[in-house]
């Protein structure tokens, strides 16, 4: 068996969930890491020092520039042929480019695989994690999206340096005459990313407006994590969309979840049960989220909330 | 222009869903069906479009079994001009999907095809993405805003580090996301209108493309419960748990 896992990165790091997909990757055969950027050597090098890679390729070109899903699936596509598997992690990037990798090849795609039975059998969740589906193929080439949460992140191995080949590519700026990039809004902050942040503290529409956020942020600041948010908190306004948690937003699983104004519908709920620790703050003691909290209280944030941060603050 | 929107009835968002006995699958029968929640924004956005008077018609497009029809009804309600059903008892799969709206593509020319971002059941996230590749045609996924202009259309889409803007050559495949739009309510009279405007019954047969399901399910089952914590009476107590019992501060 060998695998190609696409990397995930911005040109000078790589995406932590990509090291998820390389432990996956690992239990299903020989390890080759694809890396299509511009000026990307960095990435490549530091993905040579992976445990378990065995090689890498890299196509280093100003046409990726930015990440046109047309573009990227052209060049990916007819370097698959040696291959068994081919992996991303189940992220907007992952998400987007490889059901168009797949097609292209007239293979199924297992999307947001959460644990590998065998090389051909693979476990998902279905209905907003409500039922975990056990599902197999015997397309030529499996082509699998990876949940960042079910796997740890592959290590930096001593010593290693798998051999990085490059490859040229064969498309020019004129071959993808379907997409354009125009730009990107990002939301540039301090703090750890959403996705494998060690502590989450997240607010739901119960916190009412946008400034009434900043306390969540004092407290996520305070405890080193980052913030999240309900997708009725994100439609209202009080934070933007990259935080929201949820099926259909990210999927978490920090060491500890706050969860603050925040009902527990099951939409959210499949973003955070993996999470080690969860808190729920409420004033509604029939919420469905204390169902699933390991440590619930029963209350109107305004009047803990700012509590809680001062007693952390002060070191309790 | 013409838009096509691809349509899929789902288990309604609001039911708890119930894994059968025999682990063979979630139990559909007598249980509350809708469309798609992100294929409703997909089919307002449509409708917004023709509304405004860019689009000329638009059509609406389910795969399966008969008894979708009732959602096709809902989508002529809310404001397309005609459906059409593509009947198939097979399980449909997103690859399979792609390739019979690939057909349904070359017999309509949509110069837009829009579907959600994802299906709530399988929540697979691909149908979109595969029929723009089986095309060649441009993709938007998950778009937060649609503008069209001239022979192109501009895409916002939601990712996982804020947004992205990008343009489409039409004919271009999009996929919708929550924040596109909040789709209307269907109006009684509408109702009434709907029943009188034309739903095409096609047996998948005759589009004569492999939809044989290349994907088996082997088992599916209930995932792991969390257990129940405790409640605790303030936050002395919350601090105390967190440092002393769960060792998470
Ligand atoms: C197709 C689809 C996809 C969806 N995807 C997602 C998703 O990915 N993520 C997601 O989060 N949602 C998603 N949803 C929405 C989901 O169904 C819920 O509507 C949403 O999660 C509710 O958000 P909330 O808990 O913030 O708001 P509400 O349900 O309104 O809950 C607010 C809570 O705040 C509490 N509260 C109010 N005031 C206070 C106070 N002063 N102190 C303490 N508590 C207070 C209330 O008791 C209540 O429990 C989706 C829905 C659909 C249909």
């Amino acid at each position: 068996m060998s695998v190609l896992v696409i990397a995930e990165h911005n040109h000078q790091t790589v995406n932590s969930a990509t090291l998820s997909a390389i432990t996956a990757a690992k239990q299903l055969g020989i390890v080759n890491v694809l890396v299509i950027g511009y000026h990307c050597e960095e990435v490549a090098l530091s993905l040579a020092k992976v445990e378990g890679v065995e090689q890498v390729l890299v196509i280093d070109n100003h046409i990726y520039q930015h990440f046109l899903a047309e573009t990227l699936a052209d060049t990916i596509v007819p370097l698959t042929s040696h291959y068994t598997h081919i992996l991303a992690a189940a992220s907007s990037f992952g998400k987007n480019i490889m059901p168009r990798i797949a097609a292209l090849l007239d293979v199924v795609q297992v999307s947001d695989v959460i644990a590998i039975e065998s090389t051909d059998t693979f476990k998902r969740p279905i209905y907003a994690g409500n039922a975990i589906a056990t599902l197999c193929t015997t397309d030529k080439i499996k082509v699998l999206t990876i949940r960042e949460t079910a796997f740890e992140p592959a290590m930096m191995a001593k010593g290693n340096l798998a051999p990085i080949h490059t490859i040229q590519t064969t498309l020019t700026e004129k071959t993808n005459q379907l997409s354009r990039f125009i730009e990107q809004q990002l939301c540039d902050s301090e703090r750890p990313e959403l996705n494998n942040a060690s502590v989450v503290v997240a607010g739901g529409r119960g916190m009412q407006t946008k400034e009434n956020f900043q306390l969540l942020y004092a407290l996520a600041d305070q405890l080193g994590g980052a913030v999240g948010a309900t997708r009725a908190a994100v439609d209202a306004g009080f934070a933007p969309n990259d935080q929201q948690i949820g099926q259909t937003g990210k999927i978490i699983a920090p060491r500890l979840y706050i969860g603050v104004g925040i009902s527990g519908a099951i939409q959210h709920l499949a973003g955070i049960m993996d999470s080690k620790v969860i808190v729920a703050i409420n004033k509604d003691e029939n919420a469905p989220i204390l169902e699933v909290a390991d440590y619930s209280l029963v209350a109107d944030w305004q009047e803990v909330l700012p509590d809680l941060l001062n007693r952390l603050k002060m070191g309790n | 222009m013409k838009i096509l929107v691809a349509i899929k009835q789902v288990i309604d968002h609001h039911v708890a869903i119930q894994v059968k006995l025999d682990n063979t699958g979630v139990e559909t029968n007598n249980v509350k069906m809708s469309i798609n929640p992100f294929d409703e924004i997909a089919l307002e956005a449509a409708i917004r479009l023709q509304e405004s008077g860019i689009a000329s018609e638009v059509i609406v497009v389910s795969i399966g079994e008969k008894p979708i029809q009732t959602t096709l009804r809902s989508a002529l309600a809310m404001g397309a001009d005609r459906a059409l059903l593509i009947q198939t008892d097979v399980e449909t799969q997103p690859l399979a999907v792609a390739k019979l709206l690939q057909a349904v593509v070359a017999q309509e020319n949509p110069q837009l095809v829009l579907l959600g971002k994802q299906a709530i059941d399988d929540d697979s996230h691909q149908t979109g993405q595969m029929l723009a590749a089986l095309l060649n045609w441009g993709q938007g996924t998950n778009a937060s805003q649609i503008i069209l202009k001239d022979d192109e259309v501009q895409v916002t889409r939601e990712i996982d580090t804020g947004l992205e803007i990008i343009s489409l050559s039409l004919p271009a495949v999009i996929t919708t996301d929550l924040r596109l739009n909040n789709p209307r309510y269907i109006k009684l009279p509408n109702i009434m209108k709907a029943k009188k405007k034309p739903l095409t019954i096609l047996a998948a047969e005759e589009l004569d493309v492999d939809i044989t399901p290349r994907l088996q399910t082997c088992k599916v089952e209930l995932p792991l419960r969390r257990k129940t914590g405790i409640k605790v009476e303030n936050i002395n107590e919350l601090i105390t748990k967190l440092q002393t019992e769960a060792k998470v501060i």
